[in-house]
């Protein structure tokens, strides 16, 4: 079985009056069923190389195989391709279409599926809402829902397509901690089910739900170690729960 | 993508922004009501003037005399005398592509019948006028060919003749007197109405041509026209040629010299009429194009807006797999249900309208289906061509960037 993510001498250089390096030599290799953390200040290099690894933005150099396809070269719509068919995304912003129900905007990646692979988009994207726990609030808008619910109708729009990979762009970064817990607790599920997910965030609490935690700092990784003591978000949760019941 | 969805999310985009929809659509309501009712007008129009030439007799050749020039100086239409009753009986002989020929001769002067007095206009034909006028009788008989040779004194009166000399009765078998020859009342015609030129066709009196010629204008030679028909519209140009041909055999004239006479034909004179009433209408076409137009900018200009207004979401599309392809097809659908709605609209409000000035105002109002089907080709046009700038500028975005506004 190939490497969800394998990099080698990835960069990336902006031309600007003059040029910005933004990734110098990033080698990376990540394993099917890994939970990896990304982790760096703002300008360390983690949301131009989030935007590579998902396909939004080409290398300037350095080759990238993403589930076994090298992508680095890949043209516009071929990169909408491989999106579409490997990768499922969550941002910190929800990023929802408004006015337009959860079932659809879970819908939404099958609906530019080319290779047909779902034949039946609303049931699927049915299921995917109840694997989140939303089964019941499938017609309801975003604006009828918690910031926790829109997160979860995202991240269930990133399984729709069975991705190789889930990226996750600092997905607690509008939540409030007990959230952000429920959240956490949500993707360690979905890991121990086998799914490989990859979050970049500059919160050093969320890496430790994590297993590995890949450290970036000027365009480099610094660091790339496994997480030891990792915690449990759902532990967490029910002891934060009864802390401030107290 | 499915074209229902597409469908879908037009509907839901726009209905989103009732106002400014609405709005948008006004431009192309305006422009494509003010293309078919100009259409309506410019087409009920042309029929107006056909069936008013129409009524002057189906496929008529009308011949009439030359205009003399002596020194320069021109004296008026029909000058020149050369048309005599010789021509007539020369082309009712010869040309195979006419029927119906009838010379005519105009007398006019004060008629005298029961006790009342009249002004009007005798006209000396030969009874086949009434084939070439379409003409029908209203009551009693045209003079027979025994009666136009014996030279009989029999006349057939037009309907505004009859109504003012005869008010209360039947005129048949009483006697009028025309330039104060007693002439016996055969026969009324049908009422035709006004000419294109606007005079009153009813206000004549009919008698056999020779008549005409040696009872009330003393022996002349000359006739004014002659008319005669083409045995069908398709051979009208050439019974045409025909009848020259005859006439300037008839009069010796040598090549290069000018025919001393000239016919109108039917097609000609619809041309005439209804080349004004084209070039006004297609005038003001021009202008409901051009109000069409800027209906379409309008749209860009809002495209351009919701565009921008949902870069997000576009992002959020291109990010879970949406080619630029898709993204463009979206946006244009969206023009285009923009456009072809306010170009629906501006058809019930054209037929509104040409129902309202055809009730109102009596004209003749003529929406031809073609015109509707144009006028929705055109909307869909404008919004494909307006739309297709916002389009690509959507699908261009690039996602990155995208996602990130705000």
């Amino acid at each position: 079985m190939p490497s969800v993510i394998q990099t080698a001498g990835l960069r990336k250089t902006y031309q600007l009056a003059e040029p910005v390096h933004a990734l110098r030599k990033v080698d990376i290799t990540i394993e099917q069923g890994e939970f990896v953390a990304i982790m760096g200040a703002s300008g360390s290099g983690k949301s131009t190389l989030m935007n590579i690894i998902g396909c939004l933005d080409r290398p300037t150099e350095g080759s990238y195989q993403l589930d076994g396809t090298e992508v680095s070269g890949l043209d516009r719509n071929q990169r909408a391709d491989i999106r579409n068919q490997k990768i499922g995304f969550v941002f910190q912003g929800f990023n929802l279409l408004a006015r337009t129900s959860a079932l659809a905007n879970v819908e939404l990646p099958l609906v530019y599926q080319r290779t047909r692979r779902f034949k039946n988009s609303a049931k699927r994207a049915a299921e995917c809402l109840e694997r989140v726990g939303l089964k019941d609030r499938m017609d309801h808008h975003p604006s009828q829902l918690s910031g926790g619910q829109q997160q979860r109708v995202a991240i269930a729009r990133a399984l729709v397509n069975q991705p190789a990979l889930i990226l996750a762009d600092e997905p607690t970064g509008n939540l409030d901690t007990k959230t952000s817990l429920d959240i956490m607790g949500l993707f360690q599920e979905l890991n121990a089910e086998g799914v490989t997910i990859l979050i970049v965030t500059h919160e050093p609490e969320i890496s430790h739900y994590t297993k590995r935690c890949i450290e970036m700092r000027d365009g480099l990784v610094v660091a790339d170690k496994q997480i030891e003591n990792r915690r449990d978000a759902r532990e967490d949760l029910a002891n934060f729960t009864s802390v401030t019941s107290l | 993508m499915k074209l229902l969805k597409l469908l879908d999310v037009a509907r839901q985009s726009l209905l989103k922004n009732k106002t400014r929809s609405a709005l948008t659509m006004f431009g192309i309501i305006i422009g494509v009501a003010a293309v078919i009712v100009m259409m309506a007008m410019g087409t009920g129009a042309q029929k107006n003037i056909e069936e008013r030439i129409s009524a002057m007799g189906t496929n008529l050749l009308m011949i009439r005399n030359g205009t003399n020039q002596r020194g320069g100086i021109s004296r008026g239409a029909g000058s020149m005398r050369s048309l005599t009753m010789e021509d007539a009986d020369a082309i009712r002989a010869e040309a195979d592509l006419v029927e119906a020929v009838s010379p005519t001769v105009s007398v006019s002067g004060q008629v005298i019948g029961a006790g009342q007095n009249w002004f009007t206009q005798t006209i000396g034909v030969h009874y086949d006028y009434l084939f070439n006028r379409s003409w029908d009788l209203f009551e009693g008989n045209m003079f027979s060919d025994s009666e136009l040779r014996a030279r009989s004194k029999v006349a057939v009166l037009g309907g505004t003749v009859a109504e003012n000399l005869f008010p209360d009765q039947s005129p048949i078998g009483l006697s009028i007197r025309i330039r104060n020859v007693p002439f016996k009342i055969i026969g009324v015609l049908d009422k035709k109405g006004q000419s294109n030129f606007g005079r009153d066709q009813d206000d004549v009196i009919l008698i056999p041509i020779t008549t005409a010629m040696f009872r009330l204008s003393g022996g002349r030679k000359w006739v004014n026209d002659i008319y005669a028909s083409a045995i069908s519209t398709d051979t009208a140009e050439a019974a045409e040629e025909q009848v020259t041909e005859i006439l300037r055999r008839k009069h010796k004239l040598v090549d290069g010299q000018d025919n001393d006479f000239n016919i109108r034909t039917q097609t000609e004179l619809t041309e005439m009429f209804t080349s004004t009433t084209q070039a006004l209408t297609q005038l003001l076409m021009w202008i409901a194009f051009v109000s069409l137009v800027v209906g379409g900018v309008g749209v860009m200009n809002i495209m351009l807006v919701s565009v921008t207004e949902r870069t997000r979401e576009i992002g959020v599309r291109v990010s879970v797999g949406a080619r630029g392809s898709d993204i463009m097809i979206q946006f244009l659908i969206e023009a285009v249900a923009l456009s072809l709605s306010g170009g629906m609209i501006g058809v019930l409000l054209s037929w509104g309208v040409a129902n309202f000035m055809q009730n109102s105002q009596g004209m003749t109002m003529i929406i031809e289906s073609w015109v509707v089907a144009a006028a929705l080709g055109v909307s869909v046009s404008i919004g494909l061509i307006f739309g297709l700038f916002p389009a690509y500028k959507a699908a261009q975005l690039d996602p990155i960037d995208a996602l990130r506004h705000e």
